[in-house]
């Protein structure tokens, strides 16, 4: 397991940790909701936020990391400033939403799975937004981009780079 | 909230709903007296608001207050269904069906149409609604909406989905009032029972039976469940029917909750569903605030609740048992069946588990009767269901059909066809878990039994168009590539089987393939569905055996010819020019990644340069070339 920090990121945030803990620890089947709510606190779930989960629910540590690694969606690697998302379900790969990440993924240098160096972008696929009516589609953030064709890509990435400088 | 309290927001309502479901001479009349001279409904579903919908709801706002307009509606709805036009607007009473909006369109709209004594903008229609002759066709009356019966999303599209008064007099709680007034629970499961209707989130079990069995487990806990992970990829009709109408879910859990003796609910919903979920929410807290959750419910002594749990991707959690594991907060596994949940189900209790689509159902179960619900649909499955309609297809959105309508009508009617001219393969139908289903059995009238007769599922009702450009083998390989990924990994036949499946598969669309692998994927599929603990691992190869059933010789062509027809799997296409339709002009060199393009020293007659040729030991067979050429220099074979 890789090295983590011993402190859960600033006291905000911790204290922020503390009061969905607090708040939803006699609810039956929490675990779950807590994670969600820390990944929305810290981006993901580095091992010192886990580990504080599992004290302030009286569970072990395995449980909680058995929960987070199950789930596609939570993640123990931070993720970049703007998340995009490659729709890979059947109605967008059959209209080329494969091509689309090949495209992303050449114009960015990173892979799946990655984040860019300076923390902008970070790429991951995913299984359908329901937005099959635009197939193919990619979302950044919460931004539904449709009808994508790979020359496309370029200059919606620029324009997120273009928007941080 | 009183009955007669709950029935006066209906009469108070009731007229500014019927303006949008009279014809059009009708709704005129009616509108007189709704107090708005005309009503606009903008689509805010997921498919219109990722196409902008808001700016459009935004820039209709501002402009009407520009032009000091203030007896106009504007009303924010769930699907209309015909995603691919989107955003989509419709202005009542006339009915006109405005696609693919812009601000500018808005703008124009407002200037000429909303405007008193304003006329339509013809040229911002949807098309289909424009006659030759430049009369207009009421949208009902279009081929993508004629064959369409809308039960499950009666009020998408039709009423404000953050609204529970439009709710309500859109007919919404009106079941659950008739329920606590003049039904016992036995009533209920048996008008259910006789409706006929089976669960649409996949398996089809009858939906009346489930909740006897949950009737008769003892005990003073039980829970109703509701399952939103939509999680085949290509199925959004519970994402439409929660966007477009949560009430209609929640109103259907109390019935049930008062069927079986329970008082507490649970939606498990997909966190990639933030819109759906954010109704939802809104939905709740109105329902509660309104007395139609809680204690008490409409002052008639019966308690119920219902909490939203978010799922966090992972397929596996449309199953049944893995959902409520996942609920308790663990990791979302399977649990072996029996005990079945009706006994021994969330938190160990009793509980019953529905899908959206089937929750969506039972108002009209209750309203109109079994009799009436059980006449529509084929002698064993009964009402309609909703397909979403996807892929290679001109009309890709949500379409409601009766049960035992043609794949063909599906297609060619309602769907307006393949685009671009291209030829018919298969429709895929019932996602990861299904199979495909050919040309020649076009007119087979789909219902639960009549897939499975040919080979696929109804499943949750994902309907893929696949053209003559889709390679079987690849799609086959795509499936398993999901089930592989998704696979929980509690049980050994679906963690290595679907593995091994993929491998083979992989093995095929590289050309590394032999006839025996036909049959050890025939072999390890029977195995992997005799003995996976749940429905993920054990329905996993039917996208695989169905395609070697229907497409065998597809298989074979890239085994034996190393070939693939569709031109999809890379390793087994070859890049070639034609030296005498080059000119010579190097495009194709010039954007080749891997520099395998060079000039040769020929001159094609009639030609000035010399042409080009591709290296095939180092082309990586991108077809940037393909793409590049204007002359269709560029093969592939």
């Amino acid at each position: 397991m890789e090295h983590c920090e011993a402190k859960c990121g600033t006291a905000e945030q911790e204290k922020a940790l503390e009061a969905v803990i607090e708040a939803s620890r006699s609810t039956p089947g929490c675990l779950m909701h807590i994670l969600q709510e820390a990944q929305g606190i810290y981006g993901y779930l580095p091992m010192p936020v886990q580990k504080k989960i599992a004290e302030g629910l009286g569970i072990s540590l395995s449980e909680v990391y058995g929960v987070v690694t199950f789930y596609a969606q939570f993640s123990l690697k931070p993720k970049g400033k703007n998340r995009i998302s490659v729709c890979l379900g059947t109605a967008c790969y059959v209209k080329g939403s494969d091509k689309i990440l090949a495209e992303v993924e050449k114009e960015l240098g990173i892979k799946c799975g990655e984040c860019t160096e300076d923390g902008l972008f970070s790429i991951d696929s995913c299984r359908c937004v329901g937005a099959c009516g635009l197939a193919p589609v990619m979302m950044i953030g919460d931004e539904v981009y449709g009808k994508l064709t790979p020359d496309k890509v370029k200059g919606i990435l620029d324009s997120y780079k273009e928007a941080s400088k | 909230m009183t009955v007669k309290e709950l029935d006066a927001i209906r009469a108070k309502k009731q007229q500014l709903i019927d303006v949008r479901r009279l014809v059009r001479e009708q709704a005129e009349e009616m509108a007189k007296h709704t107090g708005y001279r005309k009503q606009v409904l903008v689509c805010g579903g997921t498919g219109c608001t990722s196409s902008h919908s808001k700016q459009v709801i935004e820039h209709l706002e501002k402009t009407l207050a520009e032009c000091n307009i203030n007896d106009v509606l504007v009303v924010k709805t769930g699907c209309f269904g015909l995603c691919t036009l989107g955003p989509i607007m419709i202005v009542y009473p006339e009915g006109a069906f405005y696609a693919q909006m812009t601000p500018e369109h808005v703008e124009t709209v407002v200037r000429k149409h909303l405007i008193p004594g304003g006329e339509i903008v013809k040229e911002l229609l949807y098309q289909d609604t424009v006659h030759p002759d430049g009369s207009i066709t009421p949208f009902a009356e279009t081929p993508f909406y004629k064959k369409q019966m809308r039960i499950a999303l009666r009020n998408c599209g039709v009423i404000a989905a953050e609204d529970i008064e439009e709710a309500i007099a859109a007919g919404d709680y009106a079941a659950i009032e008739k329920v606590l007034t003049s039904m016992t629970p036995d009533d209920v499961i048996s008008e259910v029972l006789a409706s006929g209707l089976r669960g649409r989130g996949g398996a089809g079990f009858p939906t009346g039976r489930k909740w006897s069995f949950a009737k008769a487990s003892a005990g003073d806990v039980k829970y109703v469940c509701c399952n939103a992970d939509e999680g085949d990829p290509g199925a959004f009709m519970d994402r439409s029917v929660l966007e477009g109408d949560p009430h209609c879910v929640l109103e259907a859990m109390t019935i049930a909750g008062y069927a079986i003796g329970a008082h507490q609910g649970y939606i498990y919903v997909r966190a990639e569903y933030p819109i759906a979920v954010e109704r939802l929410k809104i939905a709740i807290a109105q329902a509660r605030q309104y007395g139609l959750l809680g204690k008490n419910i409409l002052g008639l002594g019966f308690d119920f609740d219902i909490d939203i749990r978010l799922g966090a991707g992972a397929f596996v959690c449309g199953e049944e048992t893995a959902l409520m594991t996942s609920i308790e907060g663990h990791r979302g596994e399977p649990r072996p069946r029996p005990p079945f949940p009706a006994v021994k189900g969330l938190f160990e209790k009793p509980t019953i588990l529905n899908n959206v689509e089937t929750w969506a159902n039972i108002n009209p179960i209750i309203m109109k009767g079994a009799k009436w619900y059980s006449s529509i649909g084929t002698e064993k499955s009964k009402g309609t269901k909703v397909f979403a309609l996807g892929g290679k297809i001109n009309n890709v959105g949500l379409v409601e059909v009766p049960m035992g309508t043609t794949l063909r009508d599906i297609i060619y009617e309602i769907g307006g066809g393949i685009p671009n001219g291209k030829a018919f393969k298969a429709a895929q139908t019932g996602g990861p878990s299904g199979g495909c289903i050919p040309a020649d059995l076009i007119d087979t009238p789909i219902d639960f039994d009549n897939l499975v007769a040919i080979g696929s599922m109804m499943g949750s009702g994902g309907l893929i168009v696949l053209d003559e450009d889709s390679c079987m083998v690849d799609i086959s390989k795509f499936y398993l590539e999901f089930t592989a990924d998704e696979s929980c990994g509690k049980c050994t036949p679906c963690r290595i089987g679907t593995r091994r499946l993929l491998d083979l598969l992989t093995k095929i669309t590289e050309g590394k393939g032999t006839p025996e692998d036909l049959d050890k994927i025939e072999a390890l599929a029977q195995h992997m569905k005799s003995s996976s603990l749940c429905a993920l691992g054990q329905s996993a190869p039917n996208p695989v055996l169905s395609t070697l059933a229907k497409f065998r010789k597809e298989y074979e062509d890239h085994i034996y010819n190393h070939h693939c027809t569709a031109g999809v799997c890379k390793a087994l296409l070859n890049f070639s020019i034609d030296k005498e339709k080059c000119i010579g002009c190097g495009m194709c060199a010039k954007n080749c990644p891997a520099s395998a393009i060079t000039r040769t020293d020929y001159i094609a007659p009639g030609h000035k340069l010399a042409s080009f040729q591709i290296d095939p030991a180092k082309c990586v067979k991108c077809g940037v070339c393909m793409g590049n050429c204007k002359f269709k220099a560029v093969e592939r074979k």
